[in-house]
């Protein structure tokens, strides 16, 4: 029997998410008896145009090439996973998409800009192509992605995680931080995975893993108000990481103001 | 029956736990840790949270120092006894396939390697622990909960520092100890009234270097339980709201609550006397191996009333609706009793403070019982 092929493809990111293959140890040993990796920059392993059994694909789409090449990776693979927060929400560099600032903030930050050749928006992949299964987190969770992987491997599409981020975080006994000093905790309207990683050492949730899914978030946002957060703050809790994702998009919105700087 | 055994002094509490440490108990205790008072392995009183209390509100809580010897001089914090016998994620078997494409099980032994002895147990927490019990023993015959179960020992401390969020005295629960515990304590500023409440309660207090307590002793154990049921100022409006909930589903605060809620699940994780769970399975990357695993969760999560192809419960009204009318309500026709021992902690660890007492008095504002 053929081992299914898989390829890892990078697109506008920092390569952090690739790194869960790269780090899985003796299970990358054991993934590589199970496919056949046709394409992974990072492992050594290149060619673009391998058609797959699934494309892993990491990072937003930001340029023109991007365009061409998301659609490419489409056409070459049966099923197409996203891998992290760039890839399923925009990441980091979508932040340009809020207010239209991309150019000024290109002619800000660097020395020839008319070498860069960006896109306004950075967007998800999900904005240009069909999406088959969405991996979150900045970075994702090396044994989920794994777990994913297995899963796949069976010929079924993954477990869609649906629990907050407090379900986890109580299953591993953390104690509450917003409770007990008033951290402005994401926990509540955000996707577990991490294992409650934040809250497990004292950290209030910075919602790397985008929004569960039933979120209430004005009923958060009113919480975070409420804990003396100033708009603009409230704006950023929801507008980080996973900015394109429309729950948090619309919460974020609704508190931020154009070119805002600090209350 | 409880029994006095004896008045145990204060620079005698070490003795009590190295006696369960001698018996072979793995002792745990109230810490601080966390910012918060939480049940951890213990072998020396100086762990325990001297001079510590809480401060509890709807969405709060906060640790200070008192100038007081005593170590109990608090309420309950987020860990309940429920985590130690209901595992928040537990392997309940396991499954391999060999050379030749056959599949073994196999049981997993939830036989803990030594019984647990938890000290400073309040009545709230005992009376939970009656409810899992019918749940997990009586019900549905659970076998991991069981192993954990059997050896259990429990001493408790009577709750003389009820939080603002506790309301033990309108359910029933508390604030004294009357049921369910091997040993109970009285907390004195010089030591502790010691009450036996099982054979092997007794057998304990045997080793132990116990005086006869006089009455002013007693008196001042009593009349501090008598005052901490009066300062709770949070009540339900009948211990049985049965009838009460489910001819309101209706009701205009349903939305109204649904507003506030984050369908986080924090209050069903933390009550000690919820006991929904949801079983997964966890294949090695092989594929060769896989385990069954039952963790945590709650009538708030999407996967919680996912049925076949459809939602039962997508919204977040009625999903609060759905704790509320099973908890208060029909928990009297399952096991007789409501699911609520008045812990309040579902109303300390809810981030956003919703509080079940108001929820629960504003739907059913209209039957409201007095109060014994
Ligand atoms: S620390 Fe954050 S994630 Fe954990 S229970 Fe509190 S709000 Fe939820
Ligand atoms: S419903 Fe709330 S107050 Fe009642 S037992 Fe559960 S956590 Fe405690
Ligand atoms: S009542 Fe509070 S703790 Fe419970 S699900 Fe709603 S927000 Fe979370």
């Amino acid at each position: 029997m053929n081992k299914p092929s898989i390829a890892v493809h990078k697109f506008s990111s920092c390569d952090g998410c690739q790194l869960a293959f790269l780090n899985a140890g003796e299970e990358l040993l054991t993934l590589a008896g199970l496919v056949d990796i046709r394409h992974f920059l990072e492992a050594g392993v290149a060619d673009e145009q391998a058609r797959v059994d699934i494309a892993f694909v990491e990072g937003s789409i930001s340029t023109d090439e991007e365009v061409e090449r998301i659609r490419r990776v489409r056409e070459n693979s049966t099923l197409v996973v996203t891998l992290g927060a760039c890839a399923t929400a925009g990441g980091l560099q979508a932040l340009r998409n809020l207010d239209d600032s991309h150019t000024a903030w290109k002619n800000a930050v660097y020395a020839q800009p008319a070498f860069i050749r960006t896109l306004d928006r950075a967007e998800p992949v999900s904005a240009h192509i069909k999406v088959d299964f969405q991996l979150w987190g900045c970075p994702v969770n090396g044994r989920q992605v794994l777990a994913a992987v297995r899963q796949l491997l069976f010929g079924v599409l993954p477990a869609v995680v649906h629990d907050k981020v407090c379900m986890e975080c109580k299953r591993q006994q953390a104690v509450c931080v917003m409770v007990t000093s008033g951290k402005p905790c994401m926990g509540p309207v955000t996707r577990t995975g991490c294992g409650a990683l934040c809250p497990r050492f004292g950290r209030d949730c910075y919602a790397c893993f985008g929004p569960a899914d039933d979120v209430n978030t004005d009923a958060l946002s009113q919480r975070l108000e409420g804990l003396g957060l100033p708009p603009a703050d409230v704006a950023r809790r929801f507008l980080f990481i996973t900015s394109q994702a429309p729950a948090f998009h619309a919460a974020g919105l609704r508190h931020y103001r154009p070119g805002f700087v600090d209350d | 029956m409880i029994k006095e055994a004896g008045f145990l002094a204060r620079a005698d509490l070490q003795t009590l736990l190295d006696r369960l440490h001698d018996l072979g108990y793995r002792v745990i205790g109230p810490v601080v840790d966390d910012a918060a008072i939480l049940y951890r392995d213990i072998d020396r009183v100086e762990q325990l949270p001297l001079g510590y209390t809480d401060d509890q509100a709807p969405g709060s809580y906060r640790l200070s120092q008192v100038d007081t010897p005593r170590c109990f001089a608090w309420a309950d914090g987020p860990h309940a006894l429920k985590p130690f016998l209901f595992a928040p994620r537990e392997t309940m078997w396991q499954v391999a396939r060999d050379s030749d494409g056959r599949l073994a099980f196999s049981a997993v032994d939830p036989r803990p390697a030594k019984a647990l002895a938890v000290v400073g147990v309040r009545a709230c927490d005992l009376a939970a622990l009656a409810l899992q019990d019918r749940h997990f023993l009586d019900h549905v015959n659970d076998p991991y909960y069981e192993a954990r179960r059997a050896g259990l020992f429990l001493v408790a401390v009577h709750c003389a520092y009820p939080a603002d969020t506790c309301f033990c005295a309108s359910t029933g629960d508390g604030p004294r100890a009357t049921t369910g515990c091997d040993l109970a304590l009285h907390e004195l500023d010089d030591g502790f009234i010691v009450e036996a409440a099982s054979p092997r309660g007794h057998a304990v207090c045997d080793g132990l270097s116990l005086r006869a307590i006089d009455d002013d002793q007693r008196r001042a154990a009593n009349d501090a339980l008598s005052e901490a049921a009066h300062r709770q100022f949070r009540r339900l409006p009948s211990t049985d709201l049965h009838n009460g909930l489910l001819a309101r589903l209706d009701h205009p605060r349903w939305e109204q609550v649904a507003s506030r809620c984050l369908a986080c699940g924090s209050c069903t994780s933390v009550c000690p006397t919820c006991f929904c769970h949801a079983e997964s399975d966890a294949p090695s990357l092989d594929g060769n191996d896989s385990e069954h695993l039952r963790e945590w969760d709650s009538c708030f999560s999407a996967g919680h009333a996912q049925l076949h192809g459809f939602q039962v419960r997508p919204e977040i009204r009625q999903r609060y609706r759905q704790w509320l009318t099973h908890k208060l309500g029909s928990w009297h026709e399952q096991y007789g009793r409501s699911g609520c021992v008045g812990c309040g902690r579902c109303i300390t660890w809810c981030p956003v403070g919703i509080d079940i007492t108001a929820e629960a008095n504003a739907i059913c504002a209209d039957t409201i019982e007095e109060a014994p």
